[in-house]
C-alpha cells in the first residue's frame, strides 16, 4: 500500500479547505498518525490542568512515539510512566475521571488490554449507571491503544479488538483512519462526558502522511463520513481497510463502469446508523469491511441494522468483509486480513 | 521519575500532586560475579564423573524468613563442562537470531537473554526432565534447555513449518516437553504455572515447577494472586523473578516500590540468587526443589542477571542505561567468562579441551542453524490457517473465511487426507 500518494490523504491543504470537519482559518502541517496523536495531546494537557497522561514507557514517548516530549515540557507531574500492570493503569484512570481529572491512559499494544477488560466493562463502562443521583461520571477517561496487523507481529501484537468493546453499553469506541481524523476525533473524545476507548491502527503511525490543522478542533462522535459519494453500492467500513477499499473502489469504477459509496464509521460504538442507512437506501448495495474477524464482529451490527432498516431498498443481501477467523500465526499475518483483490472479487 | 526538579516550565496552571513520591533505591546487594565460587585443585579428582565439592561465594545468595541453602555444590568435571557447553549453545545461538534478525531473515518481535545464559542453563542442571518450566518470552534458551533443538527453535524465528510451533508464533511461543512457553503477555504464565504445580501435586507427582517473570512482570497483579493461591495450597513451585535491571526502558525502580523481588511474596519464603553464577543458580534451584517437593509449599526465588542487548532487536538497549554498565557487566560479570575461568582455575579442563568444546558447541549450533535457514517457507493453505484453533478430529463445522467462499471445511480436509502429519521430533503427550 503506498500511502504516500493515496487519495484518501491531505496531501495538500486545499482538499482539507473543503472538508467541513476542519478549521478554515487554521495553518496546517504534514504529520504523520504519531504526531498528531502528539498534538492532540499537547493540546489537551496545555489547555486543561485536569488533563493527565500516563501509561508504560510513557515518560519516554512511548513505544510508538505518540507521547513524545510531553514528559518535558508537561512535567512528570502530568506525563508519567506506570508500572507493568494494565488492569491496575485503567482502574487507576478511572479513579482519577471520577474525581473529575482528564487521564488519557495508554495501553502499550491493544492485545494487553484484556487483563483490563474487567475495569473497562465492569468499572468504567457501568459508573454512570451506578452513580445515578449524584450525577457523577468519568467522562475524562480515554483509553488510547493501538491495533491491529503490521504483518508480522503474530499471536500478541496484531489484535484488533474493538468488536468486544462495541458489546458495552456505556464505552465509546472510536477508529480514526488518517492524522487528521486522528487529532479531531482524539480531541472530541477527550472532551466527552463518556469513557472513550481510543483505537490507533498502529501501521500508519508512520506511513500515513497528510495535511492536518494546527489549530485545535473536534470531530463529533458518533457520526460517520462519508468520504466518497457513488449510487451503486456502499462499502462501511473504518480504519486502515479504508484505503484498501479506496484503492478497489477506484480499480472497480474503472473496470465495470460502476460508482460506490465509500463511508468511514469513525466511531464504532455508538455508530451512525442513520447515514448508513441513508446511503443503502440510495445505493441498494452494501458491503461491510473490516481487518477483525467476521465472526460477532462489527460487520454482524451493521449488516443486520441495514437489513432491519433498509430492506426494501436491497438489490443484494448485504455482504461482510473481514479477517479469516484463526489466530495470527506469525508467518500467515498477510494472509489473514483482506486486501484490495478480496474486495475487487465481490 | 516524578521529581519535581523535572517539571518543565511550560505548565500555566497549578496543579499540585500532594503526595511524597517514593522511588526506592534498586538494591542487588548479592554479587553478580560469575566466578565467586571456589574449589581446591587438589580435590578435584581425575575422573569426569567423580564427586567433587565446589564452594559457593558467601555473598551468592540474601534470603527473606528461610535457611540459606548449602554454599557447598557437588558436582562432578562432566557437569561442568557440560553447563558451560550449555551456555555456550545458547549464546551461539542468540546470536544466529540477531544475525538472522538484522538480515530481515527473522521477521516481528524478537527478545534475546544473551548475558542471561546462566538462569536458563543453571535451572535445568538443577531439575529433571519431569519437572516443569514456564516463562514469559525471552524462551529461546529455556526452550534449547528443555530440549528443543536449535534447528526448530531457529525454524521457529523464521516462521518455517518444521518450527517449534509451526512458525506461528515465532520468538515468544515455543513450547517442548515439560516447557510452557513462551508467553507474550506479561505475567500470564504466572497463574498458569501454578495451576500446573496444583496439578502435579494433585497426581501426586514429586516433581517441582519453575515458574519465571521478569522484574516487570512482577507487578503484574496476577502474579500476587498467583502466590495467594500457592501458599494457601501448599503448591511445589518455584517462583523465579529474573530481575534484569529493566522492564523494556524502565528501571526496577521506577516501577517497583520494593524491589527486592525475593521479599515480594511477603507470606512465601524467599532467596535471592546470584544469576551470574550458573553454579549458584543450581544450588538455589536444587534447594528450592528439594524444599517445595518435601511439601514445605512455594519460594519465591530471585536470580539477579543482566541484559547485554536491548529489550528487543528494536531497542539499542543504550537510552536508559549507560554503556559503561552494559561494558562493566559483560568485561567483569560474563556467565560464561566466569565459568570458563573457574574450570581453568580448578584444572578440571585444559585451555585446549575447552577450545575444543568451544568449537564443538559453536558447530553444532551453525549446522542446525543452516538446516533451519534451508526450510522451506511454508504454503499459506487454509488447511494450515485454519488447524489447531481447536484440537484436531473436534474442530466445528467450518470457520469463516475473509468472504463466504473461502470457508473452511474441516471435514473435507479429513477427507483429502487426514490431518497434517506431526513433524519429525515433535513433542509427545506428556
Ligand atoms: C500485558 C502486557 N503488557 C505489556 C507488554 C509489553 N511488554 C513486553 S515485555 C515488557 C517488559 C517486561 O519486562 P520484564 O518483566 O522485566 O522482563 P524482561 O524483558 O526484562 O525479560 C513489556 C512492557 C506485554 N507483552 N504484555
Ligand atoms: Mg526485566
Amino acid at each position: 500500500m503506498d500511502y504516500s500518494s493515496h487519495p484518501l490523504l491531505n496531501h495538500s491543504p486545499s482538499s482539507l479547505r473543503a472538508n467541513a470537519s476542519y478549521p478554515q482559518s487554521s495553518s496546517f502541517t504534514r504529520q504523520n498518525l504519531f504526531q498528531a496523536i502528539n498534538s492532540a495531546l499537547k493540546h489537551s494537557l496545555r489547555t486543561d490542568e485536569r488533563t493527565l497522561v500516563f501509561g508504560e514507557d510513557v515518560a519516554f514517548g512511548g513505544v510508538f512515539r505518540c507521547s513524545m516530549d510531553l514528559a518535558t515540557e508537561f512535567g512528570s507531574e502530568r506525563v508519567f510512566n506506570t508500572p507493568l500492570s494494565e488492569q491496575g493503569i485503567v482502574g487507576f484512570a478511572i479513579g482519577c475521571a471520577a474525581q473529575g481529572m482528564k487521564p488519557i491512559a495508554e495501553i502499550q499494544f491493544a492485545d494487553y488490554v484484556y487483563p483490563a477488560f474487567d475495569q473497562l466493562v465492569n468499572e468504567a463502562a457501568k459508573w454512570r449507571y451506578r452513580e445515578g443521583d449524584t450525577g457523577g461520571h468519568i467522562g475524562g477517561l480515554v483509553v488510547r491503544m493501538p491495533c491491529g496487523s503490521v504483518g508480522h507481529g503474530a499471536l500478541y501484537h496484531s489484535q484488533s479488538p474493538e468488536a468486544l468493546f462495541t458489546h458495552i453499553p456505556g464505552l465509546r469506541v472510536v477508529l480514526p483512519r488518517s492524522p487528521a481524523r486522528a487529532k479531531g476525533l482524539l480531541l472530541a473524545s477527550i472532551a466527552c462526558n463518556d469513557p472513550v476507548i481510543f483505537l490507533e491502527p498502529k501501521i500508519l503511525y508512520r506511513a500515513a502522511v497528510e495535511q492536518v490543522p494546527t489549530e485545535a478542533y473536534e470531530i463529533p462522535l458518533s457520526q460517520a463520513e462519508v468520504v466518497k459519494e457513488g449510487k451503486d453500492m456502499t462499502i462501511v467500513s473504518y480504519g486502515q481497510p479504508l484505503y484498501l477499499c479506496s484503492s478497489a473502489i477506484a480499480a472497480a469504477e474503472k473496470d465495470f463502469g460502476i460508482s460506490v459509496e465509500l463511508l468511514d464509521l469513525q466511531t464504532l460504538y455508538p455508530w451512525d446508523k442513520q447515514t448508513v442507512l441513508q446511503s443503502v437506501q440510495k445505493t441498494g448495495r452494501a458491503i461491510v469491511v473490516h481487518e477483525s474477524m467476521i465472526n460477532a464482529g462489527v460487520g454482524a451490527e451493521v449488516a443486520a441494522s441495514i437489513q432491519e432498516g433498509a430492506f426494501l431498498h436491497l438489490e443484494a443481501p448485504v455482504q461482510r468483509l473481514g479477517g479469516w477467523a484463526t489466530h495470527m500465526g506469525l508467518a500467515f499475518e498477510s494472509f489473514n486480513i483482506p486486501d484490495v483483490t478480496s474486495k475487487l472479487l465481490r | 521519575m516524578l521529581s519535581r526538579a523535572l517539571r518543565g516550565g511550560h505548565r500555566a496552571l497549578t496543579l499540585k500532586r500532594n503526595v511524597n513520591v517514593y522511588v526506592p533505591l534498586a538494591k542487588r546487594t548479592v554479587t553478580t560475579d560469575a566466578a565467586s565460587s571456589h574449589a581446591e585443585k587438589e580435590h578435584v579428582p581425575e575422573e569426569d564423573d567423580k564427586p567433587f565439592q565446589v564452594t559457593l561465594s558467601n555473598e551468592s545468595f540474601e534470603t527473606y524468613e528461610l535457611d540459606p541453602p548449602p554454599f557447598t555444590l557437588e558436582t562432578t568435571k562432566k557437569e561442568l563442562k557440560r553447563m558451560y557447553y550449555d551456555m555456550v549453545s545458547i549464546r551461539r545461538m542468540e546470536m544466529a537470531a540477531d544475525r538472522l534478525y538484522k538480515e530481515k531473515k527473522i521477521r516481528g518481535f524478537c527478545h534475546l537473554s544473551t548475558g542471561q545464559e546462566a538462569v536458563a542453563a543453571g535451572i535445568e542442571h538443577a531439575i529433571t526432565k519431569e519437572d516443569h518450566v514456564i516463562t514469559a518470552y525471552r524462551c529461546h534458551g529455556f526452550a534449547l534447555m528443555r530440549g528443543g533443538t536449535v534447528k526448530r527453535i531457529i525454524g521457529e524465528l523464521l516462521g518455517r513449518r518444521e518450527g517449534i510451533a509451526y512458525g506461528k508464533g515465532g520468538s515468544m511461543h515455543m513450547f517442548a516437553k515439560g516447557f510452557y512457553g513462551g508467553n507474550g503477555i506479561v505475567g500470564a504464565q504466572v497463574p498458569v504455572g501454578t495451576g500446573i504445580a496444583f496439578a502435579n501435586q494433585y497426581k501426586d507427582n514429586t516433581n517441582t515447577t519453575i515458574c519465571l517473570y521478569g522484574d516487570g512482570a512482577s507487578n503484574q497483579g496476577q502474579v500476587f494472586e498467583a502466590f495467594n493461591m500457592a501458599k494457601l495450597w501448599n503448591l511445589p513451585i518455584l517462583f523465579g523473578c529474573e530481575n534484569n535491571k529493566y522492564g523494556m526502558g524502565t528501571a526496577a525502580n521506577r516501577a517497583a516500590a520494593l524491589t527486592e523481588y525475593y521479599k515480594r511474596g511477603q507470606y512465601i519464603p524467599g532467596l535471592k540468587v546470584n544469576g551470574m553464577d550458573i553454579l549458584a543458580v543450581k544450588a538455589a534451584v536444587q534447594y528450592g526443589k528439594q524444599y517445595t517437593t518435601e511439601g514445605h509449599g512455594p519460594l519465591v526465588l530471585e536470580y539477579v542477571t543482566y541484559r547485554y542487548g536491548g529489550h528487543s532487536m528494536s531497542d539499542p538497549g543504550t537510552t536508559y542505561r549507560t554503556r559503561e554498565e552494559i561494558q562493566r557487566m559483560r568485561s567483569t560479570q560474563d556467565p560464561i567468562a566466569g565459568l570458563k575461568q573457574k574450570l581453568l582455575d580448578w584444572e578440571v579442563t585444559t585451555e585446549e579441551e575447552l577450545k575444543g568444546i568451544d568449537k564443538e558447541a559453536r558447530s553444532s549450533v551453525d549446522k542446525e542453524v543452516e538446516i533451519a535457514e534451508k526450510m522451506a517457507v511454508p504454503e499459506a493453505t487454509p488447511k494450515i490457517l485454519y488447524e489447531d484453533i481447536y484440537v484436531r478430529g473436534s474442530e466445528p463445522e467450518f470457520m469463516r473465511g475473509r468472504i463466504p467462499d473461502e470457508n473452511y471445511y474441516y471435514e473435507q480436509s479429513v477427507r483429502e487426507g487426514g490431518n497434517l502429519g506431526r513433524y519429525e521430533g515433535e513433542r509427545q503427550a506428556a
